[in-house]
């Protein structure tokens, strides 16, 4: 089958406007180099040897993180801008669903943006009107098109700006990210619109942040990431590459959160401040912010998150094992040390705390270095940022080495429930209620 | 052409939305050259009337001039800001960006065609308008402005693009131009002739003079210089879209 959109080894690259861009007019006609003024200095490469095809029919997704060039994608397949290298050639009409209602002009009524952005499109006159009706009533705004667009609230913009894009019957339809344009029923509608395109036969090429879309919609899908294309394919797989992608960088910054939250602490430790601070916790426990304090007879040297495998990391998944390993070094010898551990929500919600003397575990004697683990079997929270209180004090509280919410971590999850806890749990159902064969939940 | 649907609506919808939201609407394109009018004709009237003596009546000759020359200013001031107000059509929209220059200069185009409403009977009750072959000359002026007019617009919104000092360095040209060009004043003044050479530079001039031929003082005698500016306009035209086509490339990134 020939390809209805085809890319073969495609930069583009954007001149970077900075300060001096032409110095003046003059300068440019003095060194009659118009043209050549107009060559770039500093450049910023949007697209770096891309190429792919989209078969006839394909519905096609582009993944990637902002600034990886989606957009630059769809202009170039769109013919808004030319490729720098490389070439781009596309079979049939397209209608690019970029920016919705661009054409609109603010002062004159729905009725005529219509006619005139429908013109633009490449309609005749005669087709709009054919279609009119069907595109008011697929906006939603049969009562407001004779008002001028500038009363219309951004939602309506948006629907009519979509409406009038989605009629005029194109061969390749090139979507990016508008599927955000309306409420539920209005996006409900819209894929309709869109399952009813690839029926008939059409390409379309969707540039979007929802994964979920993709891998439901895409009949093939593609990854770019800094204007590189990372992996092509199948949708779930390129998705859940993407994701373990997003995933490592996560990590990083967890990293570098906890590092430089432990970073400061230790700076702010030392020469310890006035009389309260250094030694003693804040007065109020759930209102104290991050933070480091203690005498140090017994320091925590190191704190190390685990996962299931004994990998150390930052992102953990819900359900599945996580410990924490603390590290900790006595001065003297010492005989009275409790080991504490407390988990916030990014919200500050104590979600959990315990330590050693509550749990009646009293170690007789610490000399030198040692380690604690407090692992945990099923990591059982919702989605989300959370924190982590490490402590070693006295029984009565008083305490040698407090870490106060220094160390970020994240849990993930596919499950988009809500609350803190996640308990375990199974559904069951009587036999009468019925479930769509086929559906794999993973 | 292609894009005559295009240009048709938008010239329209350039027209509607201008003065939608005003009181006096469509009116505004026959008060303001009329309002124009009186300002001038009071000033080289009454207050310097000196330097109109023998044309009769003088406003009338005045506004055979202004009237074009409205169209050419409000024109090329447009056209070169085009680019520019259009840029979310140029970024967002596959969309041939020469058309917002060309639309400028026809919606202005039919402002002129509103004018000449009031610049007629004007002309008829001073039994200055013969309907004689001389008339034909009016299309042909008309023609050649336009094509004059195409031809500035394409290359200043193309280059205004990249120099935006252009919009600035325009307005004081064209007030500059005003003035050497025989609007206010007749081309057949003593002290004007003196400068024939100079004036004869100025395209305008021979458009102005065209104007006043046909519609004012009778027999044009100046079609030739008419003519050699049409060849030239065309040449000019030609020249202003090849640099419109060779920067369009570069619109969508720098706009």
């Amino acid at each position: 089958m020939t390809p209805a959109i085809e890319l073969l080894n495609v930069s583009k690259i954007y001149r970077r406007y900075g300060g001096r861009q032409f110095a003046t007019l003059k300068s440019a006609l003095l060194q009659r180099s118009i043209l050549r003024t107009l060559r770039p200095s500093e450049t910023f490469s949007a697209l770096t040897d891309v190429s792919f095809t989209v078969p006839k029919g394909c519905t096609y997704g582009v993944i990637g993180p902002n600034g990886s060039g989606k957009s630059t994608a769809l202009k170039l397949v769109a013919g808004i801008t030319k490729p720098t290298t490389g070439t781009v050639r596309v079979e049939g009409r397209i209608s690019a669903l970029i920016e919705l209602g661009a054409g609109f002009h603010p002062e004159i009524s729905g009725r005529e943006n219509v006619f005139i952005n429908g013109i633009m499109l490449g309609l005749t006159k005669r087709q709009i009107h054919e279609r009119f009706d069907e595109i008011v009533e697929f906006a939603e705004l049969t009562e407001f098109i004779d008002a001028p667009v500038k009363t219309y609230s951004s939602g309506m913009y948006m629907r009519l700006g979509f409406a009038v894009a989605i009629h005029v019957d194109p061969d390749v339809l090139l979507v990016d990210e508008v599927l955000a344009v309306g409420d539920e029923a209005f996006t409900h509608k819209c894929l309709d619109k869109f399952s009813e395109f690839r029926r008939r036969g059409k390409t379309i090429l969707l540039v979007t942040h929802s994964l979920g879309l993709v891998e439901r919609f895409c009949d093939e899908a593609l990854w770019l990431d800094a204007g590189v294309a990372r992996s092509h394919g199948d949708p779930k797989r390129v998705v859940s590459e993407y994701l373990m992608s997003v995933e490592a960088s996560e990590e990083h910054l967890m990293e570098t959160t906890t590092a430089r939250a432990v970073a400061a602490a230790d700076e702010g430790v030392q020469p310890p401040p006035s009389e309260p601070d250094a030694t003693r916790p804040p007065e109020n426990m759930f209102h104290a912010t991050e933070g480091r304090w203690g005498a140090r007879e017994v320091e925590i040297v190191d704190v190390t998150l685990l996962d299931g495998d004994g990998k150390p990391g930052f992102i953990f998944h819900s359900g599945e094992p996580m410990s924490i390993q603390l590290k900790v070094r006595a001065a003297q010898p010492n005989d009275e040390v409790v080991f504490g551990i407390g988990i916030f929500s990014a919200e500050g919600v104590c979600c959990y705390g315990t330590n050693t003397f509550l749990e009646e575990m009293n170690p007789a004697r610490l000399a030198g270095d040692a380690e604690a683990t407090f692992a945990i079997e099923g990591l059982d929270l919702v989605e989300g940022t959370y924190k982590l209180d490490v402590a070693v004090h006295k029984r009565d509280g008083a305490p040698y080495d407090y870490h106060r919410l220094l160390y970020t971590f994240r849990v993930k999850s596919r499950t988009h429930d809500v609350g803190i806890y996640r308990p375990r749990h199974h559904w069951t159902f009587s036999p009468n209620l019925q479930f769509p064969a086929g559906r794999d939940d993973d | 052409m292609r894009y005559r649907g295009l240009i048709q609506s938008l010239v329209a919808r350039d027209l509607k939305a201008r003065y939608r939201g005003s009181v006096l609407g469509f009116f505004w394109s026959f008060v303001n050259p009329l309002l124009l009018l009186l300002v001038y004709s009071f000033v080289f009237s009454t207050v310097m009337p000196n330097t109109t003596v023998g044309i009769q009546p003088y406003a009338l000759f005045m506004f055979c001039g202004i009237l074009p020359w409205t169209w050419f200013t409000a024109s090329l001031s447009e056209a070169t800001n085009s680019l520019i107000t259009g840029g979310n059509l140029i970024k967002k929209v596959l969309f041939p960006a020469e058309i917002l220059p060309i639309v400028s200069v026809l919606a202005n185009m039919v402002n002129f065609f509103l004018g000449l409403l009031i610049l007629v009977p004007g002309l008829i009750y001073f039994h200055k308008l013969h309907l004689s072959f001389n008339l034909l000359w009016f299309p042909v002026t008309v023609l050649v402005q336009l094509v004059l007019t195409l031809a500035l617009g394409l290359m200043l919104s193309a280059l205004t693009v990249h120099f935006r000092d252009i919009r600035d360095l325009l307005f004081n040209i064209l007030t500059l131009w005003f003035f050497a060009t025989p609007i206010i004043y007749s081309w057949q003044q003593d002290n004007v002739r003196k400068y024939k050479h100079l004036f004869d530079l100025n395209p305008f001039t021979h458009l102005a003079i065209s104007y006043q031929e046909t519609l004012f003082y009778g027999p044009v005698g100046h079609w030739k210089w008419l003519l050699s500016l049409g060849a030239a306009s065309v040449v000019l035209f030609l020249a202003g879209y090849w640099l419109f086509d060779r920067l369009r490339d570069s619109f969508a990134e720098a706009v």
